[in-house]
């Protein structure tokens, strides 16, 4: 019996800005193990109410410690956001099927990752694994393009380029970069570059996935996306996150939450 | 002093009295990492229909005040994928099988599935399902009336020696009614309660939160509602009693045994704490010595009144 589930100690909680928090837990096994794009499953207290865990992706790791950066929408993250430092969670993890990232190691283009709103939680993540990578081939850099409603909702842009990653931005006001949705912005970027990059890596809202599904398929570019369900269980058992694939039906919690873009059936 | 723990429903031996529901185990393989299925008293499979079902569209869960809400929609494989795939993992570990199943036409689909279990030895029990509420363009269930309750487990009784368990619902006027007709027809035991309809409202979207609209509620919400159901069915009929509704841990485990279950099902709280099977068996055991109660059958319907 292999073991999933953990009492991680809160090493640190910062607030970033408004709703938006990043907290630093220690879980050693899940640190070793985890891929991004997996998640860990959380129980934010023992009450009955919120009864359900909360699912967050991993937003990083280092040696025995994960980060996870999420927004206060509820009751859970309101009760998540008051923990303090040196307290414990329940947490279950790494679960899922990450990103596909080792093929890309080996692909002469850059990779693109595409991020809306709180989409940049994973994706950081995978920026970090995919800058180890590079580091043996530093040609290849990577893009990131992350959309948000206002500048001020912009999310972990510093972090992206401090990971040696070319941001560009868009918002849907105008008020930092590009005017207008993410997958607009992908839309031009990919016409005024003339780049094909072999995949793009991809979270965030439910249109804008699709939005980027329609654009990686019609540019017969390979796109593989984070899906953001509600989840029961998360390790595939009450079947409530189900999406449906070309393959039949799959578990966000457990076939996902990464898909192929050219699997899905929107 | 030696402390006995088995207890049996019908002819079917159990090491410990506890189960895990219909439906909230998977097919077991998805606890492997969480726990030592082979500790548990028996699994129950999520239920199986003839042929593979999708299920009903997304959102199918959300959560409530001390519980969810689910409407699946009976998505499983079918029969002959179950065999196939996932049977051969709930072989080797171990423990009694209660395959779950559930007919889209009255009584024909059960009776052709359980003449397939038959053949299976591993299969221990059959649990009727005839109380999901989550079927779209049904309007009654068979458990919410007693003669077809009668009728269904009646025609499969005469077919199987199979441990036969029937499981209602707790949506109607009077559960031991429906109790004593599954009692009368032959069901070896009753499994109580499935869950209880409910609905909840995005008011932004003012639209039902499952995409279903109604659902049926679980978890310790709905706990006073099934003890009480037990206790009315132990008062009424003699055979076992396979108690749930919202146990999450050992104390709310004991509720249904005094009230009169003979076995408990954990549900909803496997979501919640994947090893929670495991825990309720070993505090179980601990509350009988601690006790000095020498056969957890002693308990079972010990309420006082």
């Amino acid at each position: 019996m292999k073991n999933f589930q953990w009492k991680a100690k809160i090493l640190a909680q910062t607030k970033i800005k408004d709703n938006y928090w990043r907290c630093e837990l220690r879980a050693p096994c899940v640190a070793k193990n985890a891929l991004p794009g997996q998640f860990i499953n959380i129980r934010v207290n023992t009450n009955l109410d919120p009864l359900l865990r909360r699912p967050l992706s991993i937003h990083g790791v280092s040696a025995t410690k994960i980060k996870i950066f999420y927004a206060v929408v509820g009751k859970a993250t309101e009760i998540l956001a008051r923990k303090k430092s040196g307290e414990s969670l329940d947490i279950i993890g790494p679960l899922g099927t990450g990103f596909d990232y080792a093929a890309c190691s080996l692909q002469p283009a850059a990779p693109l990752l595409v991020a809306g709103g709180m989409g940049v939680a994973p994706l950081i993540f995978l920026a970090e694994k995919l800058a180890q990578a590079k580091s043996q081939k530093p040609k290849a850099k990577t893009t990131v393009l992350i959309g948000a409603k206002t500048k001020e909702r912009l999310l972990c842009a510093q972090e992206f380029k401090r990971l040696g990653c070319d941001v560009k931005i868009a918002t849907d006001d105008g008020s930092s970069g590009f005017k207008g949705r993410v997958s607009d912005l992908l839309k031009c970027f990919l016409l005024a570059s003339g780049l094909r990059p072999q995949i793009i890596y991809a979270c965030g809202p439910k249109l804008m996935l699709k939005a980027v599904t329609n654009i990686s398929n019609a540019c017969g570019i390979s796109a593989q996306l984070s899906l953001e369900e509600h989840m029961s269980c998360g390790i595939g058992a009450c079947l409530g996150c189900v999406v449906r694939t070309k393959n039949g039906l799959k578990r966000v919690c457990k076939e996902g939450p990464v898909f192929l873009a050219k699997d899905l059936i929107w | 002093m030696k402390t006995k723990f088995s207890v049996e429903i019908g002819k079917l031996k159990l090491n410990n009295p506890v189960l895990a529901a219909s439906g909230t185990l998977g097919y077991a393989e998805e606890f492997k990492d969480f726990l030592e299925l082979k500790k548990i008293g028996a699994i129950v499979t999520k239920t199986l229909t003839l042929k593979p079902r999708q299920g009903n569209p997304t959102p199918r869960t959300c959560e409530t005040p001390a519980g969810m809400l689910n409407s699946i929609g009976l998505e499983n494989p079918g029969l002959g994928i179950f065999l196939q795939d996932k049977l051969p993992f709930l072989k080797k570990i171990g423990i009694p099988i209660i395959m779950s199943i559930a007919s889209e036409e009255e009584s024909a689909e059960f009776l052709e599935l359980v003449n397939r279990i038959n053949l299976i030895k591993e299969v221990a029990a059959v649990e009727l399902n005839i109380s999901c509420p989550n079927v779209p363009g049904k309007t009654g269930l068979i458990s919410q009336d007693p003669e077809a309750t009668y009728k269904t487990v009646k025609e499969v009784r005469k077919i199987t020696d199979k441990v036969l368990i029937t499981k209602l619902s707790p949506n109607v006027t009077s559960i031991s009614e429906i109790a004593k007709s599954a009692e009368k027809a032959g069901s070896d035991a009753v499994s109580l309660v499935n869950t209880l309809g409910g609905m909840s409202v995005d008011i932004e979207r003012r639209r039902p939160k499952i995409a279903a609209g109604i659902a049926g509620l679980s978890g310790p919400a709905i706990r006073p509602v099934a003890v009480r159901m037990v206790w009315e069915v132990f008062n009424k009929v003699k055979i076992p009693i396979i108690g749930m509704g919202g146990i999450m841990d050992v104390s709310s485990a004991l509720e249904f045994i005094i009230a009169g279950a003979t076995a408990v099902s954990i549900g909803t709280a496997n979501f919640i704490n994947p090893g929670v099977c495991a825990e309720i068996i070993a505090d179980l055991k601990n509350y009988l010595i601690k006790n000095k109660i020498n056969d957890i059958r002693k308990l079972t319907g010990s309420l006082k009144i």
